[in-house]
């Protein structure tokens, strides 16, 4: 009944978006100059034909709800300065479910998971709106403690981004911060099954001491990932978390999410539909900052209910 | 056209062309290797001058004479007295012990030219030694003191010998008794401890940079705890806490302004507000130093902002990742992995301002001061400002004091540009 509420509010305000269609394209070039080229330009982009098809995402197919949900995010909009980068997204993170999020470059994947943790406060021209909510509560809430927040939503990044620090100090950072440890010993224990979890313990259990910016990309990103678990996040974010690795670096990390996913709710960004297909329950399709389509993972890569998902998933564009 | 040419056509024109690109490469590089030449004979000039007129004043020219520590003189009352034995007349010791060694010299006017030839310094030296020694009282001992300048500059031979007489300041007399002297063994050269220990004096025998390295140790001192701290805290406020308006924009611009201020208006500026409004100490090493500190911190804030801006954002995302608060962030990883770079920037700084001497002239760190600086209080020059005062000095011996003096800061200098050197290689980070 809510639902159905909101999908109300949503298509409406897409009807809004559609007076602007036209416009995507060419405010583009102007806004990528305008700010400073943070991101790298954008990917190949949808031919102008598409883009009257883009009119067509305004509403979301599928189910974007989840049965036990951790995160409820309801209209969610972001600008950079000018830049709409996300339009009215609804989606839900479930516990302990794994969800991709996939689309072409620039369509705002990223965007959308640095909202839960409130990462894109430290980006000065981003604007968020919307509701997002924990449990209930208010993410975006003027008493919400961002620490807090992001000790339960923890991320793992695109670029491993180790400390240039030990091993141990990388993972002991979060606990130590949060006074999780009450003494060296149960800080190591904490250390210790945070590198087990993460996979990583017996490549490096001789050498915690050694610099974690030493190993090899798949290695830090493992200890990126042991690092984001040692402070027992309830969700943990990954923003294409082995696109800068090989493909058996890859299978590990994905076997980590296997497992994660038992204890973790874990949302994906991936640019790989084979990863999205191997470790999710449910897919996202976001297109141009809209969400366009959100089902089980079989459904949407066998049966997508939407032109433009079809599309993306059997490679015709992206 | 473009299109229609044929391979072989575009071949040829790139052919055609490379010679002419080859040549002008060449020419480049001949132009680049000739400009760093250039800079490098300069370089080697001035520091072979410098070297060359400076390295003997590292040694000075002493005397070797059989002192009596005649009671009568030292301690006529025979009470020991450390104030009495300070005040005795040491001179007529070492004028005494010089005659015994002249015994032919009898004339009063020879006899003067001929004490000449000893520093005044010799008779502290033996007030010293008694001072320190009582019991020497009634003794013979055989002594180095130090030789005049003028004898010192004869045995370096910087005095020409083959001049008529009445154009040196040494005459005939006086040579041959340097030459006796020389010849029975009693004139050496010595390492001038006193040119690293003792303040500036009249004498150049006696002056040294003791006392002006003293005075440029305290004011970079004060310079270094202020500006060092202010510097970061700034950088760090300005780079990652402070909100991007336009008041913040106004400081950064001025900032900027600030550091191509030319030095002596900073003298100025300490002049009026250090010592005539706030009524500092004149010529005190501490104002020195505050007015160093102005000089300087505009470098070190734009030096710690640009090491702060090339510290990694995947740094600060992984702290923020994992909660640390803004706060945290900055003081465990970025300041850290930013350290190294405003460090080195605080020590070029820390060497611009161990040069600097404009703005000390204004703040009248240019006295002619003997003794050393017990504290960045008391008054005192500094090594640049001692450079400017002895290259004024019309003696022959300050020449080479003055080059020496060169070299010392010049030591110094390259050391400090070494150590920022080592510092940006030893903490070189790859990420
Ligand atoms: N820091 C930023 N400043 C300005 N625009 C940004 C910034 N980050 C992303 N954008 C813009 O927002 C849109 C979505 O970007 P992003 O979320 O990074 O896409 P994705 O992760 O799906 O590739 C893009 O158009 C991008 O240009
Ligand atoms: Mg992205």
């Amino acid at each position: 009944m809510a639902k159905a509420a909101i999908m109300a509010r949503s298509a409406t305000a897409g009807d809004g978006a559609l007076a602007d269609a036209g416009g995507p394209a060419l405010r583009d070039d102007k806004d990528n100059s305008s700010n400073m080229n943070r991101r790298e330009a954008r990917q190949p982009r949808i031919a102008i034909a598409d883009l009257a098809r883009e009119a067509e995402a305004a509403q979301t197919v599928g189910d974007f709800t989840a049965t036990d949900p951790v995160i409820t995010v309801r209209g969610c909009n972001v600008w950079y300065g000018e830049t709409h980068a996300l339009r009215d997204i609804n989606l839900d993170i479930g516990r302990n479910e794994v969800i991709a999020l996939i689309g072409p470059s620039g369509c705002g994947k990223s965007t959308f998971i640095r909202c839960l943790n409130r990462m894109n406060d430290t980006i000065e021209t981003a604007r968020v709106s919307g509701e997002f909510r924990m449990h209930g509560e208010d993410i975006y809430d003027r008493k919400t403690d961002v620490v807090l927040l992001r000790a339960r939503v923890g991320m793992v990044f695109q670029k491993p981004n180790p400390f240039p620090k030990s091993i141990y100090e990388n993972v002991a950072y979060g606990p130590r911060l949060h006074g999780l440890a009450a003494n060296r010993a149960e800080l190591d224990e904490i250390v210790h099954s945070s590198l087990r979890r993460a996979g990583l313990w017996d490549e490096v259990k001789d050498r915690l001491e050694e610099p974690g910016t030493g190993l090899s990309g798949g290695q830090q990103q493992r200890l990126c990932i042991a690092r984001t678990i040692a402070v027992s996040p309830e969700v943990i974010l990954m923003d294409e978390p082995c696109s800068a690795l090989d493909p058996i670096a890859t299978a590990r990390i994905e076997d980590l999410i296997d497992e994660l996913s038992q204890n973790y709710a874990i949302a994906i960004v991936t640019h790989s539909m084979q990863q999205a297909a191997r470790v999710s329950r449910r897919t996202a399709y976001f297109h141009l900052g809209r969400l366009v389509e959100v089902d089980a993972t079989d459904k949407v890569f066998t049966n997508p209910g939407h032109k433009l998902t079809e599309d993306y998933v059997t490679g015709r564009f992206g | 056209m473009n299109g229609a040419a044929s391979q072989e056509q575009v071949l040829e024109r790139v052919r055609a062309s490379l010679g002419r690109r080859y040549r002008q490469e060449r020419r480049f590089r001949l132009y680049g290797l000739a400009s760093a030449l250039l800079g490098l004979m300069f370089v080697g000039l001035i520091f072979g001058t410098i070297i060359s007129n400076g390295y003997t004043a590292f040694w000075q020219t002493q005397v070797l004479i059989d002192v009596y520590f005649d009671p009568a003189v030292i301690d006529p009352g025979g009470g020991r007295d450390p104030l009495e034995l300070a005040r005795a007349d040491y001179n007529r010791l070492a004028r005494a012990a010089l005659t015994e060694l002249f015994p032919d010299v009898r004339a009063r006017r020879d006899r003067r030219s001929l004490n000449r030839l000893l520093s005044s310094g010799a008779a502290y030296q033996l007030r010293d030694m008694v001072l320190a020694e009582p019991e020497l009282i009634g003794k013979h001992r055989a002594v180095w003191v130090p030789a005049d300048d003028e004898v010192d500059m004869v045995v370096k031979g910087y005095i020409d010998r083959s001049l008529p007489e009445k154009s040196r300041r040494v005459k005939d007399r006086q040579l041959a008794w340097i030459d006796r002297l020389a010849d029975a063994g009693r004139l050496e050269r010595h390492f001038n401890a006193a040119f690293f220990e003792s303040g500036d004096s009249r004498e150049p025998e006696l002056a040294g940079i003791g006392g002006a390295a003293l005075g440029s140790f305290y004011m970079l001192l004060v310079t270094l705890v202020l500006s060092f701290p202010l510097g970061v805290a700034a950088a760090v406020y300005l780079e990652e806490f402070a909100p991007r308006n336009r008041w913040v924009d106004l400081i950064e611009v001025n900032i900027n302004n600030l550091a191509a201020v030319p030095s002596i208006v900073f003298g100025l500026l300490g002049l009026a507000v250090f010592i005539n409004f706030l009524g500092m100490p004149r010529s005190a090493p501490v104002v020195g130093g505050l007015v160093l500190t102005l000089m300087t911190l505009p470098t070190i804030i734009i030096a710690s902002r640009a090491a702060l801006k090339s510290v990694p954002p995947s740094v600060r995302e992984a702290a923020l990742g994992v909660g640390a608060s803004q706060m945290q962030m900055v003081l465990h990883h970025v300041v850290p992995l930013a350290l190294p770079g405003m460090l080195t920037g605080t020590i070029i700084g820390m060497a611009r301002a161990l040069g600097e001497s404009a703005p000390l002239l204004m703040i009248g760190m240019v006295a002619f001061i003997v003794e050393l600086p017990g504290s960045p209080f008391e008054p005192a020059t500094a090594l640049p400002v001692q450079i400017y005062l002895w290259a004024d000095s019309p003696e022959r011996a300050f020449v080479e004091r003055t080059s020496a003096a060169i070299i010392v800061l010049l030591a110094f200098l390259l050391l400090m540009n070494g150590a920022a050197i080592w510092l940006r290689k030893r903490f070189e980070r790859r990420w």
